[in-house]
């Protein structure tokens, strides 16, 4: 228990704080994946050739390659590809993007794989007849999107995107590999300087077990509330 | 693009895809029977047993294997004890660390994959083979598994597909399977997407020839 203790003696607000960045990650992660699946799903939807090659590239490509091979693309080849957009705007200073913004921008584009994938199979569950029926209504089309798809579409989807947080949280714990101090990479440390890594790296385990707890609770919730009428 | 560079480099990660491919095997096979042990556990009427096969897939299921894998490799070698058995021949070993991790893993989710399974298969078809006179050993590993397996074929596909991604973890504990080679060509040439495209490619690969494989012998096992 002195392992945990707070302030110089112990490893718990180092703890406590690397599992808030944990947190912080995986939601600016599942933030960042839904822009891209706002993008993707459309593109996979379409009827146009070309674009749906696009979308389900997109969703192949990630899907199928390691989760740790697209962050070491992200971690070596960030800055190069950020330095080479702005030499051509004539800006040739070195730039170092920093450990959460190349973390979080790879686990989001994998998280917003499985979004897509997920958006996808949702919109197309929903019965041809409630498009039908609010064209005849003479709905405009954001009203149609707003108030008719969008709600259906997130009852259908909120289950299958609580699978998405749990990949998404977990993913997160492979960014330690570029240095970002978040519980994997904080065990790792406090293992290191203590020589007890059993402990720690069991504890991260319990962390993980936590976040996935009580993540789970807020979405039964959103669940409740989205069926409201089912 | 450093055309060259791919084409070097080509070899040395086929080589490693070897590697990867070694190690998903062994973990499936191992993987599969500790699945199968627990989704038997699972249906049980004890309730302990019942909560303990629930508890190990829950917390599988609900850690990072990355954490897995450290707590097995990092962690366990810590015990004097288990030093002084004949396991640590094993644990010392990150080859095997790896593997013992991957199979908890993949057996966590397969275990949850066959019980689902098991609890679609209809009751009348136990019932039938019970007033038959069927012995209960007989029910099932003669109806009961041949059909689960069927049921569980396409989540199964999925957790093959998972799991060989999985295996790319094992270049943290110094393995060098196709990432870990992919990661150390990148670091030594600085080229991360034309290593990408060939590492990837690879993988992409993989994944297509299991994605068929498992709709081939869905096809066959469909009734």
């Amino acid at each position: 228990m002195e392992l945990l203790a707070f302030g110089d003696t112990g490893w718990g607000d180092e703890l406590f704080i690397a599992t808030l960045m944990t947190i912080v990650v995986s939601l600016t992660a599942m933030i960042i994946g839904f822009l891209f699946a706002l993008v993707f799903t459309p593109l996979k939807l379409s009827n146009n050739r070309l674009f749906n090659f696009i979308g389900n590239s997109y969703t192949t490509v990630i899907r199928g390659v390691p989760e740790l091979l697209v962050i070491y693309l992200f971690f070596f080849g960030g800055s190069g590809a950020i330095m080479y957009v702005a030499s051509i705007f004539g800006y040739n200073e070195y730039i170092e993007i920093n450990a959460f913004i190349t973390g979080s921008v790879a686990i989001g584009i994998i998280s917003g794989a499985y979004s897509t994938e997920v958006f996808r199979g949702a919109v197309q569950s929903i019965e041809k007849g409630q498009f039908e029926a609010a064209e005849v209504l003479g709905l405009s089309k954001s009203i149609q999107f707003y108030k008719i798809i969008l709600p259906q579409v997130l009852r259908l989807a909120i289950p299958n995107l609580s699978n998405v947080w749990q990949i998404t949280l977990k993913d997160t714990s492979l960014i330690s590999v570029t240095g970002l101090v978040e519980i994997m990479r904080q065990s790792y440390i406090a293992a290191g300087s203590t020589r007890d890594p059993l402990f720690f790296y069991s504890f991260a385990a319990v962390l993980y077990l936590l976040i996935t707890y009580f993540s789970m609770k807020v979405i039964n919730r959103l669940e409740l509330r989205y069926s409201r009428g089912h | 693009m450093d055309f060259e560079l791919m084409s070097n480099s080509f070899p040395k990660l086929l080589n490693a895809a070897g590697v990867t491919l070694k190690l998903l095997s062994v973990s499936l096979v191992v993987g599969l029977f500790i699945g199968l042990l627990f989704a038997i556990l699972r249906l049980n009427k004890n309730i302990f047993i019942n909560k303990f096969a629930y508890g190990y897939s829950y917390v599988f299921r609900g850690t990072p294997l990355l954490v897995q894998i450290f707590i097995i490799y990092f962690g366990l070698g810590q015990i004097e004890y288990l030093r002084s058995t004949f396991l640590w021949i094993v644990l010392k070993e990150p080859y095997w660390c790896a593997i013992i991790a991957f199979a908890l893993n993949t057996g966590a989710y397969t275990s949850e994959i066959l019980r689902s399974a098991f609890q679609t298969i209809k009751p009348g078809i136990v019932e039938a083979a019970k007033s038959l006179g069927v012995p209960d050993k007989i029910i099932l590993y003669k109806i009961q598994i041949p059909i689960a397996i069927r049921q569980s074929l396409p989540a199964y596909g999925n957790e093959i597909i998972l799991m060989m991604k999985g295996t790319s973890l094992a270049s943290t504990v110094t393995l060098m399977d196709l990432t870990g080679v992919a990661k150390y060509i990148i670091s030594t040439t600085f080229k991360p997407i034309e290593v990408f495209i060939v590492a990837g490619g690879i993988y992409l690969f993989m994944t297509f020839c299991i994605h068929n494989l498992i709709k081939l012998l869905e096809k066959k096992y469909s009734f």
